[in-house]
């Protein structure tokens, strides 16, 4: 019963961060395991941040999408934090995603801890500073771009 | 050890462990609090939006632990938080205090910021495995924290006029109690032996001087020697009116419906 695995990811594709509609759990690097066992589909989840408060809806969006795939009759969520997420673990396809939404994908974390500033997603330069480390959700931090001379949202290295 | 399961198999593991999950949980829980008073009131939008994000993953943490005590056999997150008496919560006095000014709040974080990141460093490698993952994940997000508390304290101390002279004040009325946060309370010895915690009292505040030091030197805040043990301890349940306070608060709306399904 372990051939409906495909269709199990590619539902799980579906599913987006209730927060950044443009970016799937799955490009976050949010899914840690997926298990089957007859008609019975356990998903382990990594939170981004322990405190998120769109883990409720996550919960309910990944068991009502997967409950829809062929073979599928019972869906149990849980959240675990072993191994940590870190933002190491966002795709390439979900940092093109996060940019064309307008948030700046998180660059490695350096050797300076404030030096954490990502290129603009709008023009693409460097060197931009950080107005807040703190943003509009626990993951972001907001920046400001010199060439542009706007603020903008990235996602913050952890 | 590998579950709570496991726990319940060697007498006083549980209780020990019970002990040090609500002192971290409660830390927690009356910091974010606090930080969330600061809504709509911080001096400037930045901070509205720092301290509600910070408040949040307080919160969120404490929640963490409360799920952990959960999984020991106390009752849920929300009773634990919201339908428990102040003779039980285990936080540090300190952090029960009301914030006070802009440098009060910014060097009380900054001191609990501080010792956090040393009491999650120590139990990052706990022998209590569920315990060791979680702070894992919790000290990436803390880091952030101690940058902006440690810039705003090095900042105001050496700004010189007003913001050095509240600074050296909040430093001086916080010093009498902050060594109220090194206490692991009456389950010290039993964590220690059970290999919860690697280290002890003495040394996490040996451990944080070594850090807060450095800072007091940027900020030109004269060190104001080792704190010294309050005489109340919030570990063994001791607390002021001011918690009382901050309950009423804090559960008033909980209280209004214990039953109400949010």
């Amino acid at each position: 019963m372990s051939d409906n695995r495909d269709a199990l990811w590619q539902a799980l594709q579906e599913v987006k961060d209730p927060e950044i509609p443009t970016i799937s759990l799955v490009d976050l690097g949010m899914i840690h395991r997926l298990q089957v066992e007859g008609k019975r589909v356990t998903v382990e989840i990594l939170p981004t941040f322990v405190g998120c408060p769109a883990l409720d809806i996550i919960r309910r969006d990944v068991r009502k999408r997967l409950l829809r795939v062929e073979g599928v009759a019972d869906v149990e969520v849980k959240f675990v934090y072993h191994p940590p997420w870190t933002s190491e673990r966002i795709t390439e396809e979900g940092r093109k995603r996060l940019a064309s939404f307008g948030i700046a994908p998180p660059r490695p974390a350096g050797d300076n801890p404030m030096d954490i500033v990502p290129p603009c997603p709008y023009c693409g330069a460097e060197g931009g500073e950080i107005q807040n480390l703190f943003g509009p959700t626990a993951c972001r931090s907001i920046f400001y771009c010199r060439r542009c001379r706007q603020p903008f949202e990235g996602m913050k290295p952890v | 050890m590998e579950s709570a399961a496991e726990a319940a198999k060697i007498s006083g593991y549980r209780e020990a462990l019970t002990e040090l999950l609500f002192q971290l949980a409660d830390d927690e829980l009356v910091m974010g609090h606090r930080d969330s008073e600061w809504l709509g009131l911080a001096p400037d939008i930045e901070e509205d939006v720092a301290f509600s994000s910070i408040a949040q993953d307080e919160v969120g943490h404490s929640v963490y632990y409360f799920e952990r005590l959960h999984e020991l056999g106390e009752t849920d997150s929300d009773r634990l938080a919201f339908d428990r008496g102040a003779d039980r919560r285990r936080n540090a006095v300190v952090l029960e205090r009301p914030n006070g000014d802009w440098a009060y709040t910014i060097a009380r974080h900054f001191f609990y910021d501080v010792f956090d990141q040393i009491r999650l460093e120590a139990l990052s490698t706990s022998g209590y495995v569920p315990l060791a993952h979680g702070v894992t994940k919790i000290r990436r997000e803390e880091h952030y924290h101690l940058l902006h508390m440690r810039l705003w304290f090095t900042r105001l101390g050496s700004a010189g006029g007003e913001a050095t002279e509240r600074m050296r004040r909040a430093v001086r009325d916080l010093w009498t109690e902050i060594g109220g946060l090194f206490s692991l309370g009456d389950a010290e010895s039993r964590l220690l032996e059970f290999g919860i915690i690697p280290i002890g009292a003495a040394e996490l505040k040996r451990r944080w001087e070594d850090q807060v030091r450095p800072a007091f030197e940027e900020a030109k805040i004269p060190w104001p020697g080792s704190p010294a043990v309050p005489e109340i301890d919030g570990r063994k349940g001791e607390h002021t009116s001011d918690l009382e306070r901050l309950l009423d608060s804090m559960t008033e709306v909980f209280r209004l419906d214990p039953a109400a399904k949010w």
